[in-house]
This record gives structure tokens, C-alpha cells and sequence, in this order.
């Protein structure tokens, strides 16, 4: 039991992780209906933005993190602005095909100015955060996650209902020639999602810094767990990211803590393919709806 | 030149052209319409309207009639098309090839064939997509005016639009053009798809909506019973260009409008193809 529940919470912690990070590659989809490539190279982007501000520029903390996200959202702004506007209107294959590209660029630029390294973050995160009761042991990085996530979760939320950027956002989504016919500024909506996408992958590569270490290999690598994880929540579901996430989570420490430690990363490319054979639009995704 | 007959200063010409622009709320002088570079569709159109009239463009499958409208609306460009001639003037001022936000931000507002509902979202969401071109200021005003004019979209304001009738969509998109407060709307086929009874719901709420929002309307339609009903002045088009036009009162009486598109023949029996003069004529319009 004591073995179980320890899973669990391991499961649940580093789920949440990944329904973080697939956060923002939702968000893109969602608006423009591109799958980004580089996402695993945004969230590593964000946890070396991080570095810099805290371990070179010596910020503090709640300061580093503000810069991080703020230098996050600048750099998805500019991603639209230099490299997607010009294709706007042409064959999504070729937007898709260009996220490719961008991958290997940040990867390159990485590698360039950092190397294959591996860093850490100076330990600042208090130990009280974390929660030590019996057999529940949960880390203060994962505490601080489950805090971030869910606080960005609802104002995410909040913005997409109410406010009126957000309900453009999801009209473009929606019937983009219908949203043109009405004014909106459908370049506006595309640069505001990859801003906000980059900034909740910039969030994710901090905290995914903190856990593993900061390596431009292992950051990346993020980026394709998010496939199976949005295939299961539906690509185009934020909720559905966060419990997709979840599940992906829990059912890798289990199989990693019952079966073998080597199944531990097969499992959820396992769970891809089926979930596409039984469920293609995922637990949450919108199935289309059919009227004539 | 000074044996030039007509030499007037700049300053006469400019008072010429606001007199003459001033009942004039848009222009299309021969216009042309190029998709991809290559498929001419539009091939010098001219047509005017006037502030507060419903404006009528009636004609058959691919005569060009949403073509128009979308040269006037700005929603060419998505589509790769673009006015390779003339000039759309509105207001006097060119508006040809602007990007649609420009456009709509003038005014303009083109409610799309078809209905096109943002499905996942709430009727109350879709008629907030709206008030776009300005940013979303206050709505609360402007969501009663529809309310006032669409009563049936009150009762359902949390419905998703993709679960609604034909009938509430078709209400639904011509509230959501006017949550942007349009000056001139522009409606393609809202008669497409709905039931007689409802047609002519919708046809008088339109004329309301002209009357007592003084919105100028350019109406397309194949319903030309209709159309010509509502309307004060009608053009005809085929295969790109204008062949008729004419006061709505004028339409209903003329002959070929009457046997074409109002399905009366002239001699009052089945329509007989031995006439050949009339078999010709509908040679050149179908």
C-alpha cells in the first residue's frame, strides 16, 4: 500500500508536468490548428531563460521567474511574426513542416551557446512547501507545480470564457472565414496563442528544470511525450491536456514501479496507438459536430 | 487649352464630387475579379448604392453575386482573389484589396452564405465575436438591440450554435453582423435552406432592421420573390456582369425577370420552348 500510494503521487506529480507543458502546445493547435514540433525546444528555451536570470544575472527569484515568462511570451511574438506570418494562408503542411525546422534551429542554438551540459538551479524553493504526511510525500518542486498549474489553469480559463481576446482566439479557431468576415484580426489571434503557448512551455522548462536538471536532450525530449499525452486528452481540450497528462503520469511510475523499469517510457506511445485506434478525438476533444 | 469646353477649378470639382457622393454610400466602377491569377470572374462590374436603400443582386448559380460581395468586403484575399480593375468606392474613398479588418472597421460587414456559426461556441459568444472591430467595448447595449430584433436567440443564449436550427443560425449570424454596427450590410442567400414561413420572418426582420437602424443593405439572393419584395432597387447579374438593372417596382413588372426568376410564363401555361425568341433570351440568362 505504502509502495502504492507512493506511485501515485509520483505518478500524479510528474503527470501534472507533462499536462503543463502540454498546455501550451494545445493552445496553438487550438487557434491555428498547427502541430508544433517545437514545443520540446520552447520548454527548454524557457528553462535556460530561467538560468540565465537567476545564476548569471542573479535576480530574484519571483523576478527571474516574471523576466522568464516575459522574455517567453517576447519570443513567441517574434516566432509568429518572422516565421509563421509569411505562410499564413498556405498549406498547414508547410506551417507543420516549418515547426520542424525551428526545432533544430533552437536545438542548434542551444548547443551552441550551452553545450550538452547539464545544469541545476541554485535550491531556492522552501522546504514547507512541500508535504510530508505518513506515506504521501510530495516534493516542494512539485507542489510549486501543482500551484503554477492550477493557477494558470484558471485564468486560462477565465480568459477564454469571458474576456473578448479570448472568445476571438476560439472563433478563429472555430471558422477562421467567419471570424475574418467580422473583423478579427486573425494575425493578432495567431501571434497572441504562440506568445501564451511559449510562455506556458517556458513555465513547464523551469519546472522541469528544477526536477531533472537542465539539458537541452532531456528538455526536448518533453516535446514528443506531449503527443501522446494531447492524443489522449484531445488536441484541443485544456482540460483535457492536464488529465490527459495525469494519466500518462501515473501510468508510467506504475509500470516503471510494478513491471520494469525499461517499459517505464514505451507506455505512453503504447496508449498513443490505442487511443487512435478507439478514441480519435481523445477523452475531451470536440467531435465534430455533423449537421446538414 | 483654353477653348477647352469644360474647365472647372479644383476647387468646383471637389464641390461636384460631394454633392455627387453624398447620397452615394458605395461605388463599384467596372470592376474585376481575378482568382489565382488566372479564373476571371467578375468582368467590370458597376453598381451603386445609396444610403439607407436594401439594394438587391439577384441572378443564378456562379453569375458572380457573392463574388461582389466579397470584393467589396475584402474576403477576395483569403481566397486568392483580388480586383485586378476598377475601383470600389466607399464613402468615396477606394476600398479595393484592403485587408478585411480595414474594411469592416469602415462598416462593412458581410454575413457569409451558408450560415457559418463558430459551432463551439454560445449563440451570447458568437454575437460577442461582433464587436471585433472594436475591441470588444461595451456589448451589453448592443446584445439587446439582437435580442430585441432576433427574440428567439433571448431563450437560448448558453445553447453551442453548432446544436441550433437552420432557422436560429440564420438569425444568429445576421445579429452577430449587426453586434459590429454595420453601415452597410451585406447578406448572401439568408433565404438558403429555411422554410417559406421562416423566409419571410427573417425578410421582414431585415427590412426592420434597414428602417429603424437605417442600415443600407445589399441583398443576395436567389429567392427573388422575395428579394424584390424588401428591396428598393435591384440589379441582375450573369456570367460576370451586370445585364439588368433597376427599381425593385421595375423588376417585378419586367418581363424577363418575371419569367426567369419568378417562374410566371408569359403566356401563362407550362413555358413553351417553340417561342423561340424567349428560348434564346433564356439561352442568354440561365
Amino acid at each position: 500500500m505504502d509502495f502504492f500510494m507512493q506511485l501515485l503521487v509520483g505518478g500524479l506529480s510528474t503527470g501534472f508536468v507533462y499536462g503543463l507543458s502540454a498546455m501550451g502546445f494545445v493552445m496553438i493547435f487550438k487557434s491555428s490548428s498547427v502541430l508544433n514540433f517545437a514545443h520540446g525546444e520552447l520548454i527548454a528555451i524557457g528553462a535556460y531563460f530561467f538560468l540565465i536570470f537567476v545564476t548569471w544575472a542573479k535576480l530574484p527569484l519571483v523576478l527571474a521567474f516574471l523576466f522568464t515568462l516575459f522574455a517567453c511570451f517576447l519570443l513567441g511574438i517574434l516566432i509568429e511574426r518572422i516565421f509563421l506570418r509569411p505562410l499564413i494562408g498556405e498549406n498547414l503542411i508547410f506551417v507543420i513542416m516549418l515547426t520542424v525546422g525551428l526545432a533544430a534551429m533552437f536545438r542548434g542554438l542551444i548547443l551552441l551557446f550551452w553545450g550538452g551540459n547539464l545544469y541545476t538551479y541554485p535550491d531556492f524553493l522552501p522546504k514547507a512547501l512541500g508535504v510530508d504526511r505518513g506515506i504521501v510525500h510530495i516534493p516542494p518542486v512539485y507542489m510549486a507545480t501543482l500551484i503554477i498549474g492550477i493557477f494558470f489553469l484558471i485564468v486560462f480559463g477565465i480568459f477564454f470564457k469571458f474576456f473578448s481576446q479570448g472568445i476571438y482566439m476560439r472563433s478563429v479557431a472555430d471558422n477562421q472565414r467567419a471570424a475574418l468576415s467580422l473583423g478579427v484580426n486573425v494575425r493578432r489571434v495567431f501571434a497572441l496563442s504562440w506568445a501564451i503557448a511559449a510562455l506556458v512551455a517556458g513555465m513547464s522548462g523551469v519546472v522541469l528544470g528544477v526536477i531533472n536538471g537542465i539539458n537541452v536532450h532531456n528538455l526536448s525530449a518533453i516535446g514528443l511525450k506531449v503527443f501522446p499525452v494531447v492524443i489522449l486528452g484531445g488536441l484541443d481540450s485544456i482540460i483535457g491536456a492536464i488529465i490527459g497528462g495525469l494519466i500518462i503520469g501515473v501510468l508510467e511510475t506504475f509500470t516503471g514501479g510494478y513491471l520494469s523499469t525499461s517499459l517505464r517510457d514505451v507506455v505512453p506511445y503504447i496508449i498513443l496507438v490505442i487511443i487512435l485506434l478507439v478514441k480519435p478525438y481523445g477523452l475531451f476533444g470536440l467531435t465534430e459536430i455533423e449537421r446538414v | 487649352m483654353a477653348d477647352h469646353p469644360f474647365e472647372f477649378s479644383p476647387l468646383a470639382f471637389l464641390l461636384l464630387r460631394v454633392a455627387f457622393m453624398e447620397e452615394k454610400l458605395l461605388q463599384l466602377n467596372n470592376i474585376s475579379v481575378v482568382y489565382s491569377d488566372v479564373i476571371q470572374v467578375l468582368k467590370g462590374v458597376s453598381l451603386s448604392v445609396e444610403k439607407k436603400q436594401i439594394v438587391s443582386l439577384l441572378g443564378s448559380n456562379g453569375a458572380g453575386k457573392t463574388t461582389t460581395l466579397k470584393a467589396i468586403s475584402g474576403l477576395l484575399k483569403p481566397e486568392n482573389g483580388a480586383v485586378t480593375e476598377g475601383a470600389i468606392l466607399y464613402k468615396g474613398k477606394a476600398m479595393q484589396n484592403r485587408s478585411p479588418e480595414e474594411i469592416t472597421r469602415n462598416g462593412i460587414i458581410q454575413v457569409l452564405e451558408g450560415r457559418q456559426p463558430f459551432k463551439y461556441l454560445t449563440i451570447e459568444e458568437n454575437l460577442r465575436v461582433g464587436t471585433a472591430t472594436r475591441m470588444g467595448k461595451p456589448y451589453r447595449e448592443d446584445l439587446e438591440k439582437v435580442y430585441h430584433y432576433f427574440p428567439a436567440l433571448r431563450r437560448m443564449t448558453k445553447k453551442l450554435a453548432g446544436y441550433c436550427s437552420g432557422g436560429e443560425l440564420q438569425m444568429l449570424v445576421i445579429g452577430r453582423g449587426l453586434m459590429a454596427h454595420p453601415e452597410l450590410l451585406l447578406l448572401d442567400e439568408p433565404s438558403l435552406g429555411l422554410a417559406p414561413i421562416l423566409v419571410r420572418e427573417i425578410f421582414g426582420i431585415i427590412k426592420r432592421i434597414n428602417e429603424e437602424e437605417g442600415t443600407t443593405i445589399i441583398l443576395v439572393e436567389q429567392n427573388a420573390r422575395m428579394a424584390l419584395k424588401i428591396a428598393t432597387y435591384a440589379y441582375v447579374m450573369e456570367n460576370g456582369k451586370i445585364v439588368m438593372e433597376g427599381s425593385a417596382d421595375a423588376m417585378r413588372e419586367n418581363p424577363d425577370v418575371k419569367e426567369f426568376y419568378l417562374g410566371m410564363s408569359l403566356s401563362g401555361g407550362a413555358k413553351s420552348y417553340e417561342n423561340v425568341k424567349s428560348y434564346k433570351r433564356r439561352k442568354r440568362w440561365l
